[in-house]
């Protein structure tokens, strides 16, 4: 997020756009309705679904799946048509303007009603309503980014918030909600093939060379970008990835496309997980290796809006468990001992391997990432601190963008709408849309062990419309199959109006109907991420 | 009314708002989770899963001992075995195949600390950037 969720409700307008909030971020639709019902905040709500915030809406937009570039691009048109943009904004903050202004210039409403399937008019309405906010914010989750094109579908909202200058102040800016609970801070600590902590990039020479010597590595850190999740997958099936370390993740129900996922695991010569549970990939591993939960041990998380928060111990191990981080020590030691290096060697100059706890393994981070330098346990304590936070007298940034972009000038990006990868058709008139539900949590490996949360939905089901079920004669609870170009699952119906006609919705909570085997192999050219929430498929009664 | 024995402020381990958490102990069981009225994130709200999802915590199928796969099953080993052989292994397929074959999976779950010493070894120790996490998903 670029704002914070402290100042959600001190916007005038919030567009919320692929995020069904009070289901996957509860806590944080609780100030969105506050902003509603005790500010006076207007609420555009783009989504297909009824989810619960249409009750709080001013306009509800249902776009065809997978139109959204469509959608923001012909607001953007309505914006510049009626000289609604803040000139100024664009005028001193941006660059690249003329380039998105030719490109919208043919985008009308009736264009964007033509693919979307919203009113000319509603677009028109939600073009003015944005625009004419004193401050107006945008939040948007993985029903924006689970797409083929979702990088795209993330810069048409950049474009819309540069073009009225909804940047740097309370209540305004993008702000993605994060799934898990440290995403943020998985993508901050270099859990990603092309960067190391605080996004330095591996490309860059210097950034290379300063974790080489503060690491007293022997090898060299790639100058090029590894592989992502989807390719580590594929590369097994080629032959040329032969092992994996999974630590904390079950990619055996969170990948698109499980089938392929199992048939690699299956195949692949070593296999390291580390967790607290045996779940589906652990149970393929050569190895597990038991750690522990959040009640163990101490660390930090980074939230959604970039504030690093202490997670402190309260309950003692259990069993011969081992703190996650003692055992990702112990693998150093024993890597670089047969790596010819004993536990004195010169080389490993800050450590050796040797933390005394998570703080030390938090300070040598913080000497080498400029956005969190000036933080420390001392200072987290007790409420966090939100990055950037440059030195040790620094208050944390609880707004971005405040007076230059972090690139200087905000950039428009020229879109052109693209179909998403796989519309339905005649044999999968259907499109399958995936998400999640308010009392369980991804793969299900923790809620589903919580018995009061596993009473209250005890099962995966297949929500249907009311009207395409009778058509098919299926009611409440029968049993039908839905069946895509990539695997069949069988579930109970749910009927509902809740959904567009020709939508079909299902979690991936559960083990038993993995919504999974279903959905694409399509994935975004530049952020990897795949197709979840768009896939066609066939339905039938069983 | 139980009489806790101590209550510890962290950091809720599902979502990403960061809720910050009162968990409430007797005996080593979690037995209550309230939060601050002043927390930054969350003004004392939780939600369902915040205040009532905890029972994985004591659940009876965490693991608690090492595994290593023998006759292609899956049975206890002592630390040392199987972090030996994993070392090992890992070594030996890099030496074998480059440290491109190798790929790491951190979590959007663990920790900022068990993230970034998962990715050094990776990129310090092996040599590779093949570093992801599945939250892209
Ligand atoms: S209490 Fe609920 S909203 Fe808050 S962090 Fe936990 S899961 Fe998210």
């Amino acid at each position: 997020m670029t704002n914070s969720i402290a100042d959600i409700h001190l916007a005038d307008v919030l567009m919320i756009t692929g995020s069904n909030t009070t289901e996957a971020h509860p806590v944080i639709s609780l100030e969105m309705k506050k902003a509603v019902r005790q500010y006076g905040a207007k609420l555009i709500l783009v989504d297909p679904r009824e989810i619960e915030l249409a009750e709080f809406a001013t306009l509800h937009l249902r776009p065809r799946s997978g139109t959204d570039v469509a959608l923001y691009n012909a607001m953007a048109h309505v914006i510049l048509e009626n000289n609604l943009a803040n000139d100024e904004f664009i005028k001193t903050r941006t660059e690249n303007f003329d380039a998105f202004k030719e490109a919208v210039k043919d985008c009308t409403p009736q264009w964007g009603e033509d693919i979307t399937g919203i009113p000319a008019e509603m677009i028109v309405e939600a073009a003015h309503m944005y625009s004419q906010a004193r401050s107006a914010s945008i939040f948007w989750a993985m029903g924006i980014t689970q797409s083929s094109h979702g990088v795209d579908n993330v810069q048409s909202l950049a474009n819309l918030a540069l073009l009225t200058g909804n940047f740097g102040r309370p209540g305004t800016g993008l702000n993605p909600l994060r799934g898990q609970n440290n995403v943020q801070g998985a993508c901050d600590m270099g859990g990603l093939p092309n960067v190391i902590t605080g996004y330095q990039t591996v490309i860059d020479e210097a950034v290379r060379t300063k974790f080489e010597n503060a690491w007293g590595t022997s090898v060299k850190i790639p100058d090029k970008p590894g592989l992502t999740v989807t390719e580590l997958m594929q590369g097994i099936h080629d032959g040329r990835v032969k092992a994996l370390y999974i630590m904390g993740e079950n990619p055996m129900l969170s990948d698109p496309n499980i089938n392929h996922v199992a048939e690699a695991l299956s195949e692949i010569e070593f296999l390291v997980s580390q967790d607290i549970f045996l779940n589906e990939t652990g149970q393929m591993a050569h190895v597990v290796l038991p750690g522990v939960s959040f009640a163990e041990k101490e660390g930090t998380y980074t939230n959604t809006e970039r504030r690093v928060q202490l997670v402190r111990p309260a309950l003692p191990i259990r069993g011969d468990a081992k703190l996650d981080l003692d055992i990702i020590c112990d693998l150093g030691k024993r890597l670089t001992k047969s790596n010819g290096k004993t536990s004195n060697d010169v080389i490993h100059q800050i450590t050796d391997w040797n933390y005394k706890d998570a703080s030390a393994v938090w300070d040598e981070i913080a000497s080498l990432t400029p956005i969190v330098a000036g933080m420390s346990y001392q200072r987290l304590n007790p409420n966090g601190l939100q990055w950037p936070c440059p030195t040790a007298d620094h208050p944390g940034t609880p707004i971005l963008h405040k007076e230059k972009f972090t690139r200087g000038l905000g950039k428009f990006t020229p879109l052109v709408f693209r179909e998403p990868a796989e519309n339905p058709d005649e044999e999968y008139p259907f499109v399958l849309n995936t998400g999640r539900l308010l009392q369980h949590w991804h793969g299900g490996t923790l809620t589903r062990r919580s018995e009061g949360l596993d009473w209250v939905v005890p099962e995966g089901e297949i929500q249907i419309n009311n009207e395409d079920a009778q058509e098919m004669n299926v009611t409440d609870g029968d049993l039908i199959r839905v069946t895509s170009r990539r695997g069949v699952v069988t579930g109970k119906a749910k009927l509902t109006s809740k959904l567009p006609r020709g939508m079909i919705f299902m979690t991936f909570h559960f083990v038993e109907v993995p919504a999974n085997k279903l959905t694409g192999a399509a994935v975004d050219p530049i952020a990897k991420i795949p197709e979840y929430k768009v896939s066609a498929v066939k339905v039938e009664r069983v | 009314m139980i009489k806790e024995d101590k209550v510890v402020t962290t950091t809720c381990p599902y979502c990403g708002v960061g809720c910050m958490l009162n968990l409430h102990i007797k005996e080593n069981v979690v037995y209550k989770v309230t939060s601050p009225f002043d927390a930054p994130a969350n003004k004392g709200n939780l939600c369902v899963k915040g205040r009532f999802g905890y029972d994985f915590i004591h659940a009876k199928d965490r693991l608690t001992q090492p595994l290593m796969r023998k006759n292609n099953e899956l049975v206890p080993a002592t630390w040392d075995e199987a972090m030996n052989h994993v070392a090992e292994r890992l070594l030996e397929i890099r030496d074998k195949y480059g440290p491109d074959s190798i790929g790491f999976l951190v979590s959007a779950k663990c920790t900022n600390e068990e993230n970034y010493l998962l990715q050094k070894i990776a990129r310090g120790v092996i040599g590779t950037n093949n570093v992801d996490h599945c939250a892209r998903l």
